[in-house]
Order: structure tokens, then C-alpha cells, then sequence
């Protein structure tokens, strides 16, 4: 267990019931949900749409109270001025006052921490070149594209340069190189030693990044703890071999222990389940004189986790008003 | 100062709202129209010029003061820009109040047109103009105080078209409630406590009204006008804390 001095987050059976409609029918949309999130970690929070991640956000955040459990930040009970002046939030598809320029809109949130003068200049002026966003700092915010509003909205959560970055889908939005920039920042931010959770659905983004991961489907937690961790769990680790060349009589040689077989013209796509069946495979190709174009070694990923999760989770509880 | 930069990005955000533009000239034009009107005037005409005046001053700047008070809270919540001032060390009561004193300077830049327009008018027909108009206007912007504070308590709770009409509803009854007494008076039991009821929780509005001193030049007492703005003021600070209130509670969603 970690030493409580550097849990930045802790979470205890935090649950959110929402009224929805005329009738008040009652949707649990986060059901008693506990992780930690320790210092210097980047921490991912995954789960498909409509999972409870933004919820869960929003309570961390104090825009909705916890319908039960509770939360610290630093210690502090949720919405604590002590811990909001400590951290950073980029709410999911920002909308923000679009009357603003680029540099007027990080000059008021620098305000709301005390900022100002020089030292408030200075930092915005290396805020929007940290998020590529130098050129438009006095265009309206109006005229910003989806994307550049994404950006201006992560140097609105650094401009307190806070210990704690909490991001809700900081890559929506952004095009290949600006999901690169944002990796690349959070992995900067990281190197400074600051907490950063952020949830997505891109599991891709998450196993670059994430220390570790918590996994929440349909409000419940359904996995946490290290990449490595929830990978090795998961599926038998498979081969994929490409082979050319193969005379038919062959392929039937090894298809009996093939997982998987495909035929695409010249080429033959064969899954293999174990090592001794990759060599099994092999030499059976090479004693036919055929060519071993690629081997692949299938790498369990998050994504065969989420599915795997996801068949398995259960519809949203329901509770009849 | 974090009450002021909300207060201040608020009062930018108005500046940019097309109906105070349309409020503001249609308030313009009524004062201009007193001009016309006093040359069809046989007599006393000077009385009617103020009247119009001071009363477009009062309606438009209520009109202003109703329509973007209604739309302060909700308009952040609906565009989840609230989400990021909140999310800083902001309190909601900082915010509310923020947004209230944004209100307030808008009014204030309002306030000041209007009256310099009615002052030329009231020149250009060599109507005297003494201190008495301008202790009117002011008396007219604390009203203008209560009247924001109505607007922002029931924008915490209720959608923008129901606190429109609420807040409307508490301006009109609220410069009748000299008359609630009276008509009390003709009512049955449950009709006198119903009316007595809304005479002691609705602000008196006609307090603020000094256009009959104006017109007739009846000098108010200092005191008399500090007792008003006492009024107004604490009236305004008890809807505020109420709203704070139930602004506290709320889930943002
Ligand atoms: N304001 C609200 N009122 C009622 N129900 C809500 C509200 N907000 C969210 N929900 C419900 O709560 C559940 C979780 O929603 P949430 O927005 O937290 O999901 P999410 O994981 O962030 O999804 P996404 O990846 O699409 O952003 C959903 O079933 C949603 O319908
Ligand atoms: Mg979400």
C-alpha cells in the first residue's frame, strides 16, 4: 500500500444517482466506484460511452454532489480551495466565453488564482506556445476550430501550473499530430512530477501513456491497476505468421493446429495459439521451401480487455421510482 | 478581486448581448418622444416630460435588468462554462456574486445614458433641472438592485422563462402593494391572509418612485433617502443570500 502522503486522490464508494424525466425514474450512473491515484502517476480512466467517467469527474471536481461515499484531493474533502488552487480540469467538449481572444480568456482564469502582471503575462505567453496556439492569441475564441478550442482549454487547466491535471477526453477533438502533442505534454508533465488522470476511450493513447489504468463500465469499476498488470492477466499471448509460397498439401499440414487460417492470394495468414506450434509451423513451411514473410507476436492489449469487459458488464441498475 | 474579474468579464459579456442595444434605444426614443409630445401639451408641460422620462428610465433599465439577470446563471450552466470557473478556487457564492455586480456595472453604464439623454431633452425645452432628478435616477438604480437580485434568485432554481415572469410579476405587484393593503381589506379571510402575505415578503417598490418630488420640486431628507437605499440594499443582500443558498446545493448538469 501506498503511503497516504502520496495519494493525491482517493475515492471511497462513491456512487451518483441522477432523476431523470418527469417520473424522477432514478439512474445510477457511478456505483460505488474506490481507486487511489498516487503522486506523479499518469493514471487513465477508461470505459465506453456512457460509462460514469465524466460523472465521476464532475463530482471530483465539485460541479455534482456524490449522491454517496466520498473523495479527497490532497487530503481535502472535495471542493476544498485548498485543493482546487493545486490543480488543473479540462472539462469534456469545453465551451468557453467565445468573446474572448486566446490570451484574454488565460488572462481571466489567471485572475480567478490571483495572477497578474508580468508574471501572469509571462506564463500565458508560454502556455499557448506549449499548446501550439501562439498564432491566435488574440483571434476571438469564436473563430477557434474544435480542435484549437481543445487546446486553449488544456493551457486554461495549466495556468496555475498545478500538482494535480485532471483531463476529460483531452484528445477528442485533436487530429493525429495534436493527439501526439498532447501525449507528448502529458508525458512532459509527467517528468515534472505532476499527478495527471484523464479519461478516454482510446485505449491506444492509454497504454502509451498510463502508469496505470481503471476501467469502468456501465458506473461500476471493472479493473484497476498497472497496464502490464491487466495484460498479463488477459488472453494467451498469439503469433501471427505470414507465409508465401505454400504449396497447398502443406497448408492442410498445418492446419489442423492453426487458430486461425486465411487465404489472401499468394499469401497465407496463420494464427498460432503456443510457441511450440509457431516451430511446429515453421518447419513445415521451410521443409516445402516456402518464405516465413512476417511473424508477429500478438500482444494482449486494453482494447481485448475492454471487449472482453464490456460483454460482461451488466446493463445500467435500475431502480423502478 | 476574483468577484471583480467575474464581475468585469461579466460586464463584457452583456456589452455583447444585442437586446440591451435594442432596450437601450427603445428607452432613447421614448425620452426623445416627450420632446414631441410636450408640443402638443397646452401648459404644464414639463411635469409630463419628466414623467416620461424617469418612467422609461425605470421600465427599460427593469427590462434590461430582468432579461439578462434571467440568463446570468442558466446561460453559464447550459454552455458548461461554469464547469471551469468552478472547478478553480472560486466559491459559488464568489461566482454568483460576480455575476450580480457584472449586472450592475451594465446597468450603471445603462443608467447613465438614459439620463444624460433625458437631461438634454428636458434642456432642450428649457425645463429646469435641479439635484432632485438625479436622487430620482438614483433611487431608480437601487430599485434596479433589488429588481437584478429577484431575477438571479429565481434563475438558481427555475427555467429562464418562469423566472422572466416570476421577476415580472414581482415588479408589477410590487409597485402595487400600497393597494394590496386596500384590496385586502374587501377580501374574505384566506383572500386577507394571502395579500397581507405577499404585502410583507414583496420589496415595496413605490419606495423607490420619486418622481412626484421631482415634479412638484419636494426636497427628500438625507435621511429619508439613506433609509430608502438601507431598504433596497438589505433587501437585495437577503434575496442574494438566499439564492447563494440554493445555489450551493445544486448539481451543475
Ligand atoms: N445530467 C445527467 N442527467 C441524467 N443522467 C445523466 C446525466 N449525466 C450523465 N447521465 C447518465 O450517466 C451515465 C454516465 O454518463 P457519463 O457522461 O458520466 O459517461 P462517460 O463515461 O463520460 O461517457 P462518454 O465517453 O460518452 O463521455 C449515462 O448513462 C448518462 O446517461
Ligand atoms: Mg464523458
Amino acid at each position: 500500500m501506498k503511503d497516504s502522503a502520496d495519494v493525491v486522490i482517493q475515492i471511497e464508494n462513491l456512487t451518483k444517482v441522477f432523476r431523470v424525466g418527469f417520473w424522477g425514474r432514478k439512474v445510477t450512473a457511478v456505483d460505488r466506484v474506490s481507486l487511489a491515484v498516487h503522486r506523479g502517476e499518469v493514471f487513465g480512466f477508461l470505459g465506453p460511452n456512457g460509462a460514469g467517467k465524466t460523472t465521476t469527474l464532475k463530482m471530483l471536481m465539485g460541479l455534482i454532489y456524490p449522491t454517496s461515499g466520498h473523495a479527497t484531493i490532497f487530503g481535502h474533502p472535495i471542493g476544498a480551495p485548498q485543493a482546487k488552487a493545486k490543480l488543473g480540469f479540462l472539462p469534456e467538449s469545453p465551451y468557453f466565453y467565445d468573446y474572448l481572444t486566446g490570451a484574454e480568456f488565460l488572462r481571466f482564469y489567471g485572475h480567478l488564482f490571483g495572477l497578474r502582471g508580468a508574471v501572469l503575462s509571462k506564463r500565458i505567453d508560454e502556455l499557448l506556445d506549449t499548446v501550439g496556439m501562439s498564432h491566435a492569441r488574440d483571434l476571438q475564441l469564436r473563430k477557434f476550430s474544435k480542435g484549437m478550442l481543445q487546446r486553449v482549454g488544456i493551457a486554461q487547466a495549466l495556468i496555475n501550473d498545478p500538482e494535480l491535471v485532471v483531463l476529460d477526453e483531452p484528445m477528442s477533438g485533436l487530429d493525429p499530430i495534436g493527439r501526439k502533442e498532447v501525449r507528448d505534454l502529458i508525458l512532459r508533465l509527467k517528468e515534472a512530477g505532476k499527478t495527471v488522470l484523464f479519461s478516454s476511450h482510446i485505449l491506444h493513447d492509454a497504454e502509451l501513456l498510463c502508469d496505470r489504468v481503471a476501467m469502468i463500465m456501465k458506473g461500476r469499476l471493472v479493473a484497476c491497476g498497472p497496464v502490464s498488470d491487466l495484460l498479463s492477466g488477459g488472453s494467451t499471448h498469439e503469433v501471427e505468421l505470414v507465409i508465401e509460397r505454400l504449396v497447398p498439401e502443406a497448408l492442410e499440414r498445418i492446419r489442423p493446429f492453426a487458430k486461425k487460417v486465411v487465404v489472401q492470394g499468394e499469401q497465407v495468414m496463420v494464427v498460432l495459439a503456443s510457441q511450440q506450434d509457431v516451430n511446429h509451423a515453421i518447419d513445415v513451411v521451410r521443409s516445402v521451401k516456402g518464405h516465413v514473410v512476417s511473424l508477429t507476436p500478438h500482444r494482449a492489449s486494453l482494447e481485448d480487455l475492454f471487449i472482453r469487459e464490456a460483454k460482461t458488464a451488466r446493463q445500467p441498475v435500475e431502480v423502478a421510482a | 478581486m476574483k468577484i471583480l474579474s467575474i464581475a468585469l468579464n461579466t460586464f463584457r459579456e452583456n456589452l455583447r448581448d444585442k437586446l440591451l442595444y435594442n432596450l437601450l434605444i427603445f428607452a432613447l426614443l421614448m425620452i426623445g418622444s416627450s420632446i414631441i409630445i410636450s408640443k402638443l401639451t397646452l401648459g404644464d408641460f414639463d411635469r409630463l416630460m419628466i414623467d416620461i422620462g424617469l418612467a422609461s428610465v425605470n421600465f427599460f433599465g427593469v427590462l434590461i435588468a430582468i432579461f439578462i439577470g434571467i440568463g446570468l446563471v442558466s446561460k453559464e450552466i447550459d454552455k458548461k462554462t461554469i464547469y471551469t470557473i468552478v472547478s478553480k478556487p472560486v466559491a459559488r457564492y464568489e461566482f454568483l456574486l460576480g455575476k450580480y455586480l457584472g449586472l450592475l456595472i451594465t446597468l450603471l453604464v445603462n443608467t447613465a445614458i438614459m439620463t444624460v439623454g433625458l437631461v438634454v431633452v428636458l434642456w432642450a425645452r428649457n425645463v429646469t433641472v435641479d439635484g432632485l432628478l438625479f436622487e430620482a435616477v438614483g433611487m431608480i438604480f437601487v430599485e434596479f438592485m433589488v429588481i437584478t437580485a429577484v431575477a438571479l434568485l429565481f434563475s438558481t432554481f427555475t427555467s429562464t422563462t418562469l423566472s422572466a415572469i416570476f421577476t415580472l410579476a414581482v415588479y408589477v405587484i410590487g409597485h402595487l402593494t400600497p393597494d394590496l393593503k386596500t384590496f385586502s381589506e374587501k377580501m374574505d379571510e384566506v383572500g386577507r391572509a394571502v395579500m397581507n402575505g405577499l404585502y410583507y415578503v414583496l420589496p415595496n417598490l413605490e419606495r423607490f418612485n420619486l418622481k412626484g418630488h421631482v415634479i412638484h420640486h419636494l426636497q427628500v431628507t438625507s435621511a429619508d433617502l439613506a433609509l430608502i437605499v438601507l431598504y433596497g440594499l438589505a433587501y437585495a443582500t437577503f434575496l442574494l443570500v438566499v439564492a447563494g443558498l440554493i445555489f450551493e446545493r445544486r448539481d451543475f448538469r
